[in-house]
């Protein structure tokens, strides 16, 4: 059990990681008790950013998500043969999670299992509805480049550029970019220039890598037209 | 002077009484969970209602320089309808949470069995969370509410300063400094307690376990009672230590039980966002639509 708690808090310290270990204690004992511990962790265990440069844990975990990941990977673990009974909980605490709580639970879709089912995509669909860059950027993880539909995906990337999620946090996306994504980029892009409005620079990460022309719909238009 | 109003409800309160309560000296708060006026008919609506106090508003008040906790509860006067009831059952994810600092506001509205069930059911939360619990006592028929209230308290096993019994007047008070419980007064403009007869209050009973709150909320009311009552001690001639001890290190005191008060200062960022969001509306941060 401790393996898998330091392979998803390295950046813990001793004191941070015995505390977590009282909560996965915990958990082990009596599983249902993540409803309550999950939102307790910031406060008894670390809070705080993992990386000086990205405060709100945009592009890094913070402490806390890297310590509610672990306990949801315990979670998993311990309802291994009951994959439903832990999904239905992921969509709980999220439900009632606050903002930290939720991104933490967007993270550890992309951190537990690989080979997860989309049976938690409505998830990321909620958090790319929104507009807090932290949960944004956390649904763009490789859970999301991975289920998100193209079209879902691109307006996903779309919006990091809106509200200034740095492309650095969005997974996968040299592999998922393409020319429609590239032609939303630049009209974008022409959008803002002809506003007088200054042009986001990470919008040449896209712009840059994929060839594209105006022409380049999204599937759903082509069908149509 | 600093101010902590232990009891407000400021998601019926505009930004002009935030700025107003940061002039005073209001730099901490409690915003207890209760009744909106129109009565709510799902569990949806309280879940959406906990859901703003934890963080919407939570973010609106730290944009005004103030740190916002809150308290949740099922309210007295809607335990009475079957169709809330079942909020009980999702309270547990809520009393976990880090700006929920007790259980309330807990207590009895309309003296039924549905609200005795409710509010002993509530204490018996408060225990498991290791929370302090705030209770309302009812408009009418106060005494009564106050004495069944006490006696509630006793059997729950809680011990009595981990309870504050709000709503006190010249009637209530001895009961509940006899029990040990911390005592609030809510000061309203024209109802319940006035802060010059709070003043009498406080030189007969003295300042140990006295919580002064504004209760301000959707009704008439004033989010600055808790400042003019500091002031009407001063004119009465307590000091301005005295002054502290009501209006900040008790309700501190108090609230401190539960581990959660959050009292660093606040440096107000008037561009932040709450979930993309801000006060300061078509003014988004440099760089952004």
């Amino acid at each position: 059990m401790s393996a898998l708690v330091d392979h998803f808090t390295p950046h813990l310290d001793a004191d941070a990681r015995s505390r977590l270990d009282e909560l996965v204690h915990e958990l082990a004992d009596d599983p249902s008790r993540i409803s309550v511990l999950f939102p307790a962790v910031a406060r008894r265990v670390a809070r705080g950013p993992s990386d000086a440069d990205d405060a709100d844990g945009i592009r890094h975990p913070r402490l806390e998500d890297e310590a509610r990941v672990a306990l949801l990977a315990t979670l998993a673990d311990a309802w291994r043969d009951r994959p439903e009974q832990f999904d239905r909980e992921l969509a709980e605490l999220y439900r009632y999670g606050d903002a930290d709580e939720k991104r933490a639970v967007l993270r550890a879709l992309s951190a537990i299992d690989p080979d997860q089912g989309r049976a938690s995509l409505p998830l990321v669909d909620d958090a790319l509805r929104t507009n807090d860059v932290r949960l944004v950027a956390a649904a763009l993880g490789t859970y999301g480049a991975r289920h998100l539909s193209a079209e879902a995906w691109r307006q996903g990337v779309l919006k990091c550029l809106f509200v200034g999620v740095p492309l650095a946090a969005v997974a996968n996306l040299d592999e998922r970019a393409d020319a429609v994504l590239a032609r939303m980029v630049a009209d974008y892009c022409r959008e803002r220039t002809a506003a007088g409005r200054s042009v986001p620079t990470d919008a040449s990460r896209v712009l840059e890598r994929v060839p594209w022309s105006p022409d380049d719909r999204p599937e759903h238009e082509r069908s149509r037209s | 002077m600093r101010i902590f109003d232990p009891h407000i409800h400021m998601t019926s309160r505009t930004t002009d009484d935030y700025e107003a309560m940061y002039a005073a000296g209001v730099r901490a708060l409690v915003e207890p969970a209760f009744w909106l006026g129109q009565p709510r008919t799902s569990i949806g609506s309280f879940c959406d209602y906990f859901d703003g106090l934890l963080g919407w508003e939570r973010f609106r008040a730290a944009q005004f320089g103030i740190r916002h906790h809150c308290t949740i509860a099922l309210n007295p006067k809607e335990a009475n309808d079957p169709r809330c009831v079942e909020v009980l059952d999702i309270l547990p994810r809520y009393l976990a949470k880090d700006g929920v600092v007790a259980v309330g506001e807990v207590g009895f509205d309309s003296m039924t069995a549905e609200e005795e069930k409710a509010f002993t059911q509530q204490l018996d939360l408060a225990g498991e969370h290791d929370l302090p619990v705030l209770v309302h006592t009812p408009h009418r028929d106060k005494a009564a509410g106050t004495r069944r209230t006490l006696e509630l308290v006793r059997s729950s096993g809680l011990s009595p300063e981990r309870v504050l019994v709000d709503h006190l007047n010249e009637l209530t008070v001895e009961a509940v400094a006899e029990s040990g419980c911390w005592m609030g007064f809510s000061i309203y403009p024209d109802t319940k307690m006035d802060e010059h007869r709070m003043v009498a209050i406080l030189s007969e009973y003295g300042l140990d376990r006295m919580i002064v709150n504004s209760a301000a909320d959707w009704g008439r009311s004033d989010p600055l009672k808790t400042a003019k009552t500091a002031r009407a001690m001063l004119d009465s001639g307590f000091t301005d230590d005295d002054v502290d001890r009501v209006l900040w290190r008790n309700p501190v005191a108090f609230y401190e039980q539960s581990g959660r008060l959050l009292l660093d200062d606040i440096d107000a960022e008037p561009a932040a966002t709450f979930e993309g969001n801000s006060v300061l509306r078509g003014q988004r941060p440099t760089g952004q639509e």
